[in-house]
């Protein structure tokens, strides 16, 4: 008796189960799209792997003029990218583009009587976009991966908000959406989304706009002190600029190859 | 059996609730398919109506990986026609209300799709706020 | 079996109520933290994991109560163990589903929790640790059910489980390697980018969980009076001191090799610690209470003497699960987010919401640990056992 009723249970378990399967299966195999419907975008910009020089001798010399460009390029990325600004809680700050000391951004390389223009500039910091991307190691669903272009793209729609990648990312380039952005977004932009709270977001590079022909938008705003292009192409501008001059990363030693490069 | 009278007593209030959906709703209006504000300029949409009535969720979310992950961001429509794979800058477009097109259907299906949460709605932009 | 829990004492049932009382009372701040978001949490982009993930760690720790039995009872014949085993297993059941709840609720979007299924990602720590979890977990459950039906049909234990009881040693090992391969693998994180990290894991769990296993097991044995036997807790006791003295061991180790190195970024986080950094210093008393239980713990259990008298051997045990848990459950993971990757320091503690939320996961696991331990009790009981 007992072991019948066991028995049936199982049995009974299994169909459903079964069950349940079959019609996830059928309800998923009933869509079809038209045909192959999908394409390149003819005006897209392409590249090997995009990277970004920062010619911090390019902005102006005073200081006050130098903060109204930074925070005209900063402007620009977040209008651009509908990015939250004055979250109600200052250390869950979302950031795309920032600016920051040299002892911050260059941690370690911090020598003591360092040149005076060096130790009060502040500098501009964006996502490395790194060849060897630790938040894309990490990443439990491949939300972030990096594109064959070299970009580390977010995929919001995936993000579980686990926040691994930002522990795992050595520049803190990565933001979480602790509360929902939309409120502390002011003019959104129409042509691009918002982000939801519990999801991690940072620079792409403005991949967007790439798809339409357009460079980043930072890059748009600075005059020529950021130049982007393509590191693979040695004919490419970015690659003339390294070729004549000293430039510097963020943390190579650990072996993540940004490729955003500094003059100093 | 033990306690045949318990179980089956057990039996008809499962049968009860397992059917509740089908007694309750009984004299009730059937559903109608709400008014929906079509574009008056616009003559078609990138697919058939129906086709775009039964799809569209599916079609959305093939478009959201096609565009953010395969980097394809052109939808080759009916007749070969090139439309750009954007919820806000293509659908938006033409379908300029948000409460006259997706709301009314959703809300009378109880449907609640979180695209708004993130993609910015036409509406929104013309007031300034949310 | 399961009827077993159905039926107890006054104060079975007072406690049971008691623990649903605790997980309705944190589900309210778990929806408002759904609703609102984590920014209801004292995290932020700096310190971006706090207290959940801490106390995951820590469980995981936990969940080797069972290793620790079966190892030496399958392995070693101790036939000692046998009456205490299923309680350990039934205990690691338990503190894994602790470590599942605390990393859910840690989720900014826990609707797409799947999505680690749907997209499964070889280069993924996080994968590789919820599969060693759910394993884990399944493993136990198999075991100690299936066994303990077993005694309650009076039949000896089926064969087909050997296997599995020899899987689930290794598999225990796992658990602990993977999780601190998920903090021990990041680049510019100091405090855990170091290579004894994983064996750091294995000892503070092999101390911690089997000193919280003997603890409830002689709180259960005050309530039910079913005792699980002078000779295993005293060879678990043992056990548990050799763990705890490598554990402390290690940690010295980190000491020296940051301090002796004198390389600014290993010091940092423990100069935070101890005395604190750019005048930053929460964490200061913390560090040195766990210092001092660590110390006491080993002055009470290292000798013979004290570790056999049950009163002494209760404070000892007492002192190493507060030392252990502040250094896991507490320090070690804040600790590595700071400083910030800009050299910066942002300090952490935990909101109301935070610990609430925690409190419904402890309740939740104690009510699995309660549910199983009573029918465990109740059948070996029945059988004579006790």
């Amino acid at each position: 008796m007992g072991s019948n009723r066991r028995q049936f249970l199982r049995i009974a378990g299994i169909t459903t189960l079964l069950g349940l399967g079959g019609g996830i299966t059928l309800s998923a195999s009933s869509y079809k799209p038209q045909s192959d419907p999908a394409q390149e975008n003819e005006k897209r910009l392409r590249a090997g792997r995009w990277g970004m020089v920062i010619d911090m001798r390019k902005f102006p010399k005073d200081p006050e003029e130098r903060q109204r460009v930074f925070d005209r390029i900063i402007e620009a990325c977040h209008s651009t990218n509908n990015v939250p600004e004055g979250e109600a809680k200052p250390i869950q700050e979302v950031k795309w583009i920032w600016k920051d000391h040299f002892e911050h951004v260059f941690p370690g390389k911090e020598n003591p009587f360092l040149a005076e223009r060096v130790e009060q500039s502040e500098f501009l910091l964006l996502c490395n976009h790194c060849k060897n991307p630790p938040c894309v190691r990490v990443c439990p669903t491949q939300a972030t991966y990096k594109r064959e272009d070299g970009i580390v793209q977010m995929d919001f729609h995936r993000c579980i908000g686990c926040r691994y990648c930002m522990a795992g990312c050595p520049y803190g380039s990565r933001s979480f959406n602790f509360c929902d952005p939309g409120p502390y977004v002011k003019d959104k932009n129409p042509d691009f989304p918002v982000r939801m709270r519990g999801v991690v977001e940072k620079c792409l590079f403005c991949y967007q706009r790439l798809e339409e022909g357009k460079q980043p938008a930072c890059v748009e705003a600075s005059n020529g002190a950021l130049i982007f292009g393509d590191l693979d192409d040695p004919d490419s501008h970015i690659r003339q600029v390294l070729r004549e001059n000293y430039t510097v990363r963020r943390k190579v030693d650990l072996g993540t190859e940004p490729s955003v490069f500094y003059i100093v | 059996m033990y306690d045949a009278g318990k179980i089956l007593i057990g039996l008809v209030i499962f049968l009860l609730l397992l059917t509740f959906p089908f007694w309750f709703s009984l004299g009730q209006a059937s559903y109608e398919s709400p008014d929906l504000q079509l574009p008056e300029d616009k003559e078609e949409c990138i697919e058939d109506t129906e086709w775009m009535r039964k799809n569209h969720m599916q079609l959305l979310d093939d478009w959201r990986d096609t565009v953010v992950r395969e980097g394809k961001s052109i939808y080759i429509g009916k007749g070969g026609k090139k439309y750009d794979m954007s919820l806000q800058k293509t659908c938006m477009d033409c379908h300029t209300s948000k409460e006259e097109f997706c709301d009314k259907c959703h809300n009378t299906a109880s449907v609640d799709p979180y695209c708004w949460d993130c993609h910015v709605a036409p509406e929104e932009v013309a007031n300034g706020q949310q | 079996m399961l009827e077993k829990a159905l039926k107890g004492s006054k104060t079975y049932w007072v406690w049971i109520i008691f623990l649903l009382a605790v997980m309705g009372a944190g589900s309210i701040f778990y929806i408002i933290q759904l609703q609102k978001g984590l920014t209801v949490t004292g995290m932020g982009r700096d310190v971006s994991w706090g207290f959940y993930i801490a106390q995951f760690t820590y469980f995981v720790g936990v969940a080797a109560s069972a290793v620790m039995l079966v190892l030496p009872l399958y392995l070693h014949n101790q036939k000692k163990f046998e009456k205490m085993v299923t309680l350990g297993e039934f205990m690691a059941v338990a503190a894994v589903v602790i470590c599942m709840g605390f990393v859910v609720v840690d989720l900014g979007q826990p609707q797409r929790m799947l999505n680690m299924i749907f997209h499964p990602t070889l280069n993924s720590m996080l994968f590789y640790d919820m599969i060693v979890l759910s394993g884990y977990l399944l493993l136990n459950i198999i075991i100690a059910w299936n066994n303990l039906h077993a005694e309650y049909q009076r039949r000896p234990h089926p064969h087909w489980l050997k296997p599995l009881i020899y899987l689930s040693i290794v598999w225990a090992v796992s658990i602990h390697t993977v999780t601190a391969y998920l903090i021990q693998g990041l680049p510019a994180r100091h405090l855990w980018l170091t290579a004894i990290m994983a064996p750091r894991f294995l000892a503070s769990a092999f101390c911690s969980g089997p000193a919280i296993l003997i603890i409830l097991a002689l709180i259960a044995k005050k309530f039910t009076r079913y005792d699980p036997g002078k000779e295993a807790i005293r060879i678990l006791a043992q056990i548990v001191t050799y763990a705890m003295v490598t554990n402390v061991f290690l940690f010295l180790c980190e000491l020296f090799t940051a301090y002796y190195s004198n390389i600014p970024g290993h010091e940092h986080i423990l100069t935070y610690f101890f005395t604190g950094l750019h005048g930053a210093n929460a964490l200061v008393g913390w560090a040195w209470v766990m210092a001092a239980a660590a110390i006491l713990s080993l002055v009470i259990l290292v000798p013979s003497r004290f570790r056999n008298h049950p009163d002494m051997l209760l404070v000892g045990l007492v002192l190493l699960i507060l030392a252990t848990w502040i250094d896991k459950g507490l320090l070690l993971i804040v600790g590595g987010f700071i400083p910030n990757p800009m050299g910066t320091i942002t300090e952490y503690a935990p909101t109301g919401y935070e610990l609430m939320i925690s409190a419904m996961v402890y309740a939740t696991g104690l009510l699995i640990l309660t549910i199983l331990w009573k029918v465990a009790i109740g059948v070996k009981k029945e059988i004579g056992e006790a």
